[in-house]
């Protein structure tokens, strides 16, 4: 079964010691089976606490504002153990680092038979040949016999393709990969994309891909969202972003990108100063301190999400339709 | 895996003859000379030089040691100087009594204290976890002979429940249990606390561990991965723990074993302490450090046995 995803107004904020932290503001996002959504920006710019909320996973300091419905359902509104069940059911999370993702005292094996602790209606041995199966679908070989394997036998790329083939196992209707590519090589992240485009083409669930590697969103994504300080400054088709972008967050994101220059530079452009502190959001655009464009409400103003085409939104003053 | 075990069997024998030459070193510097000790001051110096030739007194103390070594492995581990029974047949009816109550605690100190430590874990920063804490506190603070004496007065002067003295009635097994309840209790009961709060501290490193969220994501039950997932990583440490533990409960039973008036080689042991029985001492000792170094060997192979990272590093 797979539906739609609907995060709107969306705000998380933890509590801490020193104050709270405003994590993600206002956020709006949507998918639609089928779509593969890119979500990039910087370090700290609130991608992986906008997966983990989704998953719903954030940690007990976490405050939610907003909703996220799925497939119609309000997932906040559901009591824990609804939520529980819905992780590696319907939505199943491709975790950030495949170095640390697994149990290092249990087999893989051992592991993704547990993942399937839904599907009450297959033995053990019924759950290992599908293991079997997928494990031979994200291309590993000798499935059998990796299945024994603990974690640490295996290499890195080779726990990317487990971790990717335990969250399919589950069939789920959304399928978050967050920073799937981050912690390998070169060489395996060209691999691990190989297999996700591989995959988007069989699957018809909503995939969701978290980067701050552009070249990772342009090549598996239909619908990108570009976040910085804890909002989602623009949004739009794959083409729309990274051919026309409208904000100046993303052209200066686009301008730093090594793999798109065309010429040789003395230096790697940068864009100036730091992210804002997070425990005092500013009034006006959250980019306005670093911006080269920034005019005289920016500083106060909270700018508006302003509509260029059916799908394109940018959240900048100086941006018209 | 096999290389490392006989590392370990290696050092173990060495801890042994050093365990030994330290007790042999110990009664000579102890004032008095044991065959006086032994005979009293009144004893004439016919009878005295008797005992001193058949203990091996007059030999130098180098030559004891390697005798004693000699004899043991041989399983001779000299005659008691008062009944001139063997050490290694007084040992050996004593054992099981000691091993029975170290035991029968130690697991019940591990089927109380490792739930309890899982349940603080569950309910981190409630008021359930804040009780296990401060109980756990508290039971570890109270030695275990205070327990003894407390629980000795309670149930079996003014309750009358169980037996105040003994090890029970030989042949018959309600009896043997219900002696054992009370020693057992009062050597689990610190026990209980320090196997909580050592699985708690290392439980709550495991659980903000990648792995832990990566089988949360999957919607796993938490009592699933708080016991399968957790646990196995975190029972290591507290595995460590009981095995040098287990040598303080060996220790600890013969304060208990004094106070119940229990037959075990704490009480061998303190019995031939008071009346410088020589040979008893050191057999004792030989045969207690000899289990104490089987455990810990016991407990670094299981270790390795339950962790396959360890297991890797030596197998290469």
């Amino acid at each position: 079964m797979s539906g739609s995803l609907a995060a709107s107004d969306l705000s998380v904020r933890y509590e801490t010691p020193h104050g709270s932290v405003h994590a993600l503001r206002h956020v709006d996002i949507e998918a639609h089976p089928g779509e593969v959504i890119g979500i990039v920006g910087e370090s700290g710019c609130g991608k992986s606490t906008l997966v983990t909320a989704l998953a719903n996973l954030l940690p007990a300091n976490a405050r939610v504002d907003g909703s996220i419905r799925y497939n119609g359902i309000d997932l906040a509104k559901l009591d824990a153990r609804r939520q529980r069940l819905l992780r590696g059911d319907e939505i199943a999370l491709v975790s950030q680092d495949p170095m640390t993702a697994f149990n290092p005292v249990l087999t893989i094996g051992d592991q993704l038979v547990d993942f399937q602790h839904h599907r009450k209606d297959l033995g053990r041995a019924q759950k290992r040949a599908r293991i079997a199966a997928m494990l031979g679908r994200v291309g590993i070989a000798d499935a059998e016999l990796r299945m024994d394997c603990y974690p640490h036998e295996l290499s890195g790329g080779m726990r990317q393709r487990v971790a990717i083939a335990a969250a399919l196992l589950t069939d789920p209707g959304l399928l978050i990969a967050d920073e799937p590519t981050t912690a390998l090589d070169v060489t395996m992240e060209a691999q691990i994309i190989h297999l996700l485009r591989a995959l988007r083409s069989e699957y018809n669930g909503i995939i969701i891909v978290v980067s701050h590697n552009l070249g990772v969103i342009a090549e598996l994504c239909d619908r990108v969202y570009v976040m910085y300080a804890g909002e989602v400054v623009e949004g739009g088709e794959v083409d729309a972003i990274f051919h026309d972008a409208r904000h100046p967050y993303t052209q200066a994101l686009l301008a730093c990108d090594p793999a798109r220059f065309h010429e040789r530079l003395d230096r790697l452009p940068t864009i100036p100063g730091s992210l804002p502190n997070l425990t005092q959001p500013p009034s006006g655009c959250v980019y306005a301190p670093r911006c080269a464009c920034a005019f005289a409400p920016c500083g106060s103003v909270a700018p508006p999400l302003v509509k260029l085409s059916a799908s394109h939104r940018a959240r900048c003053h100086a941006v018209t339709p | 895996m096999l290389a490392y075990a006989v590392k370990r069997i290696g050092l173990g024998l060495l801890i042994l003859v050093l365990v030994m030459v330290a007790m042999y070193a110990a009664v000579f510097l102890v004032p008095g000379d044991p065959a006086t000790v032994a005979l009293g001051p009144r004893a004439t110096p016919e009878l005295k030089r008797l005992l001193i030739e058949r203990m091996g007194l007059d030999q130098p103390v180098w030559w004891q040691i390697v005798e004693f070594f000699r004899n043991a492995l041989t399983g001779n581990l000299g005659y008691d100087v008062w009944s001139n029974r063997p050490v290694s047949t007084l040992v050996m009816e004593a054992l099981p009594n000691t091993l029975i109550l170290g035991l029968t605690a130690l697991t019940v100190a591990l089927v109380i204290g490792v739930p309890l430590g899982c349940l603080s874990v569950m309910r981190r920063g409630t008021l359930a976890d804040a009780v296990i804490g401060v109980l756990s506190v508290g039971v570890i603070a109270v030695p275990s002979f205070v327990v003894a004496i407390y629980s000795l007065l309670l149930f079996a002067v003014t309750l009358r429940w169980l037996p105040a003295i003994g090890a029970g009635e030989a042949g018959d097994i309600a009896s043997q249990a219900k002696a054992l309840i009370m020693p057992a209790a009062a050597i689990a009961l610190g026990w209980i606390g320090y196997i909580a709060r050592m699985v708690r501290a290392s439980m709550m490193g495991v659980m903000g561990e990648p792995h832990i969220r990566t089988a949360r994501s999957f919607g796993l039950p938490e009592w699933k991965i708080v016991s399968k997932y957790a646990l196995r990583i975190a029972i290591i440490p507290t595995i460590s723990l009981v095995a040098v533990g287990l040598g303080s409960i060996l220790s600890s039973a013969v304060f208990v074993e004094a106070v119940f008036a229990r037959p075990g080689i704490g009480k061998l042991i303190t019995d031939a302490v008071n009346t410088r029985n020589y040979p008893v001492v050191m057999g004792t000792v030989l045969i207690m450090t000899a289990i104490y170094v089987s455990i810990t060997i016991a407990a670094d192979l299981l270790i390795a046995r339950l962790d396959p990272r360890v297991r890797d590093v030596f197998r290469g």
